[in-house]
């Protein structure tokens, strides 16, 4: 694989650059202390690459991701999305844009309790505005494709933890996102758990899909077919891995 | 989010926490309830005031001559005491009056007194002794149940003939059959020669309690002095004509009392429009005193719901963020909260309003209130139900529009 072109401020990223971050910062004003969280994060993601992001507590991992699922707003430099710059974007638009590119998978699921697996993987669909018909069928689809065509009707309680995390996947999923993004995916599970995510992961990746992985263990990040390290707001590394 | 699945939405929420919706929809609910409840005996007395008590009771197109009006809420006791310095109504006022018209009216005399009416062994006390003359019964539409009114004969002449009210009636006969028996009224002896059919009741008030006896029969001295009356019926067939009749009466008793043109008159002329005025007069304190209490239980109503909503935003943080970072917009958050707020006072206000027409029966059942529900106090109960609860909803759904994604991600 050849590495992208170089950035600079006025350029727009390659066509099949997912995402483009050209010294992102993000730092945290802590009642006159400020924290730098990001100190200059510049990174380009293909379509289909398969990414974990690795580094130690505190180094800004999730900073990024937050960043990166448009959650969260850039202190400094550019984020392009699709060939869209989306650093500039306001609350509302930025919304639509976590609605219809970015799938985000949470290391604690963060499933509606009292709605059961269907209704869950529904949500985005809700506000994308599709018709309830429409949704329920491509929320089927969704939970089928994690392998949970036969637990539609669960409320997260009366389901594991790796199958809360797959309908989590499926919810992610469901709007055929640009990325996946999970941060610590596995955070929550045992290792045969974790396995069996990471081979959905796998299957996803394998059908084509972009996914960036937060994650601290090296056997997880083993999956990836790249690993970026962060160490103090900035990328200490930047490597490819044999599948 | 669409609107309807944001009520869809809300109604879930609602069901799913029966108890904290129900604390909530309490202010609400007491608000419209007590509307509909207090508007519902305002209409009814009005109704009843308009339809039943002026048309039937007090007779259309009909006014009475007397020493003071009748119907007057806060009077001075200035004035109070000039009244009882008037002249009082005369069976000679009456005569020249009778012979001083020129429409065509029906007349009668009347005066009344509480007494106590008696059978052998039998009482009734309290009873309305109205001494009256024979057109008494057809000013006053009571018709007869058994037998018949007394004549003009029988009134010039002072027979001792009485008509008894239902209630009387049943006191003092029971089951046997009340005509030809003689009763003692205030201690002379009358013959029954009819009863009048049963009139119920108005506000409270018994309205078969009386009995009537020629206006110029022995029983006249235990109402009023010799020669004097109460009032002077006068019935019309229109309008116009009673307004006629009016002014007839006026002058005719103003120059028989010899009253130069800048005094007032010293006499009465009332109509069942004074009626109305005086009852106008109390429903409008209702219609001030009502929307106090109505307004104080949906602002309270209204402040609950804030509260209550402002927890639930509180409690929800977490799932308010996870619904932002899966696409939700500002507006879709505002719009859920808002929703939920509405339709929780929504609810409160249907409750209230089925409370409401449930208050109305039991007051029209339980009390002599007439109580009729208002159609309009229901369409007005429901929408400001409704509105207490958009407008309680503002603040937290607004609140909870603004949360960031990931803070509120992050909440335990
Ligand atoms: N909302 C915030 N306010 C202030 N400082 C923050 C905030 N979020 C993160 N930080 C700080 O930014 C730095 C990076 O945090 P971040 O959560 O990105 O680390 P991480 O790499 O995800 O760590 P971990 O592996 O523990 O999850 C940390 O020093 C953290 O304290
Ligand atoms: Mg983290």
């Amino acid at each position: 694989m050849t590495l992208p072109q170089t950035f600079r401020t006025g350029d727009t990223p390659l066509p099949d650059i997912v995402i483009l971050t050209h010294k992102l910062t993000r730092a945290y004003d802590m009642g006159g202390e400020v924290v730098r969280a990001l100190q200059g994060v510049s990174l380009q993601i293909r379509k289909n690459e398969y990414v974990a992001v690795m580094g130690p507590s505190g180094s800004g991992k999730s900073t990024l991701m937050n960043l990166i699922g448009c959650l969260d707003t850039p202190t400094s430099g550019e984020y392009w999305l699709n060939g869209q710059k989306v650093s500039d974007l306001v609350d509302d638009e930025l919304a639509r844009i976590r609605n219809k590119e970015i799938g985000f998978v949470f290391q604690t699921f963060n499933l509606l309790p009292r709605a059961n697996a269907l209704h869950n993987v529904e949500l985005p669909l809700i506000y994308a505005g599709h018709g309830a018909r429409e949704r329920r069928a491509q929320a089927a689809r969704a939970l089928q494709r994690v392998g949970l065509g036969d637990r539609m009707e669960h409320r997260p309680n009366e389901l594991s933890g790796g199958q809360r995390q797959r309908v989590a996947i499926a919810r992610a999923l469901v709007n055929d996102p640009s990325i996946l993004l999970a941060d610590e995916p596995t955070g929550n599970l045992d290792s045969t758990t974790s396995a069996e995510i990471m081979a959905v992961f796998r299957d996803l990746h394998r059908q084509g899909q972009t996914i960036v992985m937060v994650t601290h263990e090296h056997d997880i990040a083993a999956h990836a077919a790249r690993v970026v390290t962060l160490r103090d707001g900035l990328i200490a590394s930047d490597q490819l891995q044999a599948a | 989010m669409p609107v309807f699945e944001a009520l869809r939405l809300a109604l879930q929420t609602i069901r799913a926490q029966k108890l904290k919706s129900g604390f909530s929809l309490l202010g609400v609910f007491i608000g419209v309830a007590s509307l509909i409840g207090a508007w519902s005996i305002v209409n009814g007395v009005n109704r009843y005031m308009t339809e039943k008590f002026a048309q039937t009771l007090f007779g259309v197109n009909t006014f009475q001559l007397r020493r003071r009006p009748m119907f007057t809420p806060n009077v001075p006791d200035s004035v109070w005491r000039a009244w009882a310095r008037r002249p009082r109504i005369r069976f000679s006022d009456a005569e020249a009056l009778s012979a001083g018209f020129t429409v065509p009216v029906v007349t009668a005399w009347q005066s009344s007194e509480n007494v106590t009416v008696s059978y052998r062994d039998k009482q009734a006390r309290d009873i309305e002794l109205t001494a009256a003359s024979e057109r008494y019964f057809d000013i006053k539409n009571l018709r007869l149940a058994t037998g018949r009114a007394f004549t003009a004969q029988e009134n010039r002449s002072g027979a001792t003939v009485a008509v008894l009210g239902d209630a009387v009636a049943q006191r003092l006969f029971v089951d046997r059959a009340p005509l030809d028996r003689s009763v003692r009224i205030g201690g002379m002896a009358y013959r029954v020669i009819g009863v009048v059919e049963k009139q119920g009741s108005v506000l409270g008030f018994p309205l078969d309690r009386f009995v009537v006896v020629p206006a110029q029969s022995p029983a006249q001295n235990l109402v009023n002095p010799p020669g004097v009356l109460d009032a002077f019926l006068v019935k019309a067939q229109t309008e116009p004509d009673m307004r006629l009749a009016m002014d007839q009466a006026e002058g005719i008793m103003r120059s028989r009392r010899h009253l130069r043109p800048r005094q007032d008159d010293n006499f009465a002329l009332d109509t069942s429009e004074g009626v109305q005025r005086f009852w106008a007069g109390i429903s409008r304190i209702l219609v001030v005193v009502l929307p106090g209490v109505v307004v104080v239980s949906l602002v309270i109503g209204g402040i609950v719901i804030m509260n209550i909503m402002l927890m639930s935003v509180a409690e929800r943080t977490r799932e308010i963020g996870l619904r932002k970072s899966l696409g939700a917009r500002r507006r879709d958050v505002l719009r859920q909260f808002l929703a939920e707020s509405a339709a929780i006072a929504t609810v409160g206000a249907a409750f209230g309003v089925v409370a409401g027409i449930g208050l109305t029966f039991l007051i029209a059942a339980a009390s002599p209130l007439p109580a009729s529900v208002s159609p309009v106090s229901i369409l007005l109960g429901v929408v400001m139900g409704a509105g207490v609860g958009v407008v309680a909803g503002v603040y937290p759904a607004s609140r909870a529009a603004r949360l960031d994604p990931i803070a509120a991600l992050r909440q335990e």
